[in-house]
């Protein structure tokens, strides 16, 4: 790494003022705000709060709805990055083999990422809705009775579908560009090596392409858990009532419908050390493993 | 035994730019054969259509008694060299000189045998375990030869394997694929756009221009009987001086009308013509009639030779010769030998 002097030692300090500023308005008190208060029993009407100690994280880890929620938020998680892992790789693949026509097809596929999340999830109340929704009256020629916003895990499958739909494009453009930056020739050499194509990719291109894949997972989980709060609240419409939700959405639940602000800081404040770990095993394996220049 | 043969191949990209024009030549069992050419001939083109990287567009090729035109090249029995080495970068050395055997159904303890034998062969053998990028360029180079060999290929086909090399590295590695090649008695094409390894590796070379091969022939042949001035001038360094001149239908050809030089034997052809000389073919005249006057411009010192740039009959014009020589004149006097003089047509340079 280069090793630049200034002569001056305001002079960086002055650049890195701004974003410091940034990081300690938009997150860092808000952050120290929630760790406060999660300790705190607020009342609902603002008229002050009392100190409670970890009574808050206790009645999380009894709460049987809680852990309802922990565990629906697991299985979409998965769910929704495995899916968009998975279809994103397959179509790149393809794209990749596509010959005529290679940049229209990719503009195509990568139109959906400009896509807002809630006008995604509207899209997708529009397309899966109870009378009129295209994709209903599909699931009925094969005799299933799709019932959005009613059946728990009817529910569960427009919002893992609509998440998907809205991440396979991003995934697409970085297994694309993973797929290019392989050399030609080392793909000529495993053409000349292995006569099976399925064999190819998973001895050679899938390896190199292990580096984007481990960063897109990472991306991908960190979208499941926390950006699809838009998706997840047009498609329940803010009635969560038997509709799954994932943990962030329970934050904004508890917190702004229930007011329990106490409870839903304890909430937040175990997704930010779920964050947190996240960003170590990220930087830690990524430093480490998977590096082949 | 395995022979390549190819039948009027010609190779047509879609948009219409037509890259080999329909060639016909064996290679024998054995033969080393370098494609040699400016960038963009067709050379590496050729050497892919013999791989199966590039489709053949028109004509027949087979390797020993196979048509290979729509054979997979897994299935070719051939082994490849590549100009940056595209070795594996997830594998080890080893996994990346097994991977073909492996592919093949071979047992593990083959493979092992085999891999080792190679990687001693080629100096490698303290560096199975490592990763590519944990290698220097020439053991990289050497990892690709070990890949190509453990297969014991019917042919080896070589696409500039040492362009990526120090020039030192080159020399040696050069005399390296040359012996083994003889050793493991394996027929190979190898393609390259330094006319120092097509002389020095190959049994025959083939000089390719603008999609054509102009030339099929031992490096003598092709150095001492040039059958284009695109030969000539691309073969030998300092390529060979062009100069315009006329024959007159006799035995002697006029670079102007005072300087008409004798030829070995008669020429019927009577018209301009382009007359070819190897630097390194004309000597300096110590006194003594006749001679063709010479202005020296520059003297270029090469340690072994000295090169004199200057000019002959007005144009520009080369003479290598041996470093014991004399100290230099402006005006110098050149004895051209008649042997030495080559004449080309001068609108199609083909050999006259």
């Amino acid at each position: 790494m280069k090793r630049a002097v200034f002569s001056n030692p305001w002079l960086p300090i002055m650049l890195l003022v701004p974003q410091l500023f940034i990081i300690a308005v938009f997150f860092y008190w808000p952050a120290g705000f929630a760790i406060q208060s999660s300790f705190y029993l607020q009342d609902p009407f603002g008229f002050g709060s009392t100190y409670v100690g970890l009574e808050n994280y206790t009645d999380l880890a009894q709460s049987a709805e809680y852990k309802r929620v922990a565990w629906f938020t697991l299985l979409y998680t998965f769910a929704v990055t495995f899916f968009s892992l998975a279809i994103a790789l397959l179509l790149a693949v393809k794209a990749d083999n596509v010959l005529r026509g290679a940049k229209t097809y990719r503009t195509l596929l990568m139109w959906v990422y400009a896509i807002a999340p809630p006008v995604a999830g509207l899209m997708g109340v529009m397309l899966f809705d109870q009378s009129r929704g295209n994709i209903t009256k599909l699931f009925e020629t094969f005799g299933w009775e799709f019932r959005l916003g009613v059946d728990y895990w009817d529910t569960a499958t427009a919002m893992i579908i609509v998440a998907v739909w809205k991440q396979v494009p991003v995934n697409f453009i970085f297994f694309l560009s993973g797929l290019q930056s392989i050399p030609r020739t080392v793909r000529e050499a495993a053409l000349i090596d292995n006569r099976s194509a399925t064999g190819r990719f998973w001895d050679v291109i899938f390896p190199l392409l292990a580096p984007t894949a481990f960063f897109l997972l990472i991306i991908n989980i960190t979208y499941a858990l926390f950006d699809t709060f838009g998706v997840i609240d047009t498609l329940v419409k803010a009635e969560p009532g038997n509709n799954p939700v994932t943990l962030v959405y329970k934050v904004f639940i508890d917190g702004f419908r229930g007011n329990d602000l106490g409870g839903s800081s304890a909430q937040s404040v175990v997704l930010m050390v779920l964050v947190l770990i996240l960003t170590i095993v990220q930087f830690r394996l990524m430093e480490r493993r998977i590096h082949y220049t | 035994m395995a022979r390549v043969t190819l039948e009027d191949v010609r190779k047509v990209y879609p948009n219409g730019f037509e890259a080999v024009y329909p060639c016909s030549f064996t290679v024998n069992h054995g033969e080393l054969i370098v494609l040699v050419g400016p960038s963009g001939c067709g050379k590496s083109t050729l050497l892919r259509m013999v791989a199966g990287l590039e489709s053949i567009t028109e004509g027949e090729m087979s390797i020993g008694d196979r048509v290979v035109n729509d054979v997979d090249p897994a299935d070719r029995n051939i082994a490849m060299v590549f100009q940056n080495y595209a070795l594996y970068p997830h594998m080890t050395v080893a996994n990346n000189m097994g991977y073909g055997l492996k592919n093949r159904g071979m047992a593990k303890a083959e493979i092992e045998q085999k891999v080792n034998d190679a990687a001693k062969m080629l100096n490698l053998s303290d560096y199975l375990e490592r990763r590519p990028s944990q290698l220097s360029g020439g053991q990289r180079q050497r990892v690709a030869m070990g890949r190509a060999i453990v297969r014991e290929p019917d042919l080896f086909l070589f696409d500039e394997p040492l362009s990526n090399l120090d020039a030192k590295l080159r020399n040696q590695m050069r005399i390296e694929i040359r012996s083994l090649q003889r050793r493991l008695d394996t027929t190979a094409l190898y393609v390259t756009h330094d006319q120092v390894e097509a002389m020095t590796m190959a049994d025959r070379i083939f000089v390719m221009n603008a999609g054509r091969i102009e030339q099929i022939g031992t490096p003598s042949e092709i150095y001492h009987h040039p059958q284009s001035t695109f030969v000539a001038s691309f073969m030998g360094a300092p390529p060979m001086n062009l100069l315009p001149a006329r024959t007159t239908g006799n035995t002697h050809v006029e670079l102007a009308d005072d300087l008409a030089l004798p030829l070995v034997s008669h020429v019927d052809y009577a018209g301009p013509v382009q007359l070819g000389i190897r630097p390194e073919d004309v000597r300096l005249k110590d006194g003594g009639d006749g001679g063709t006057p010479f202005k020296l411009d520059i003297v270029e010192e090469l340690g072994a030779t000295r090169l004199l740039h200057g000019q002959l009959a007005g144009h520009a014009f080369t003479v290598a010769i041996p470093h014991e020589e004399r100290s230099f004149d402006d005006t110098l006097t050149l004895d051209l030998p008649q042997d030495a003089l080559h004449l080309f047509d001068h609108e199609t340079g083909r050999r006259l």
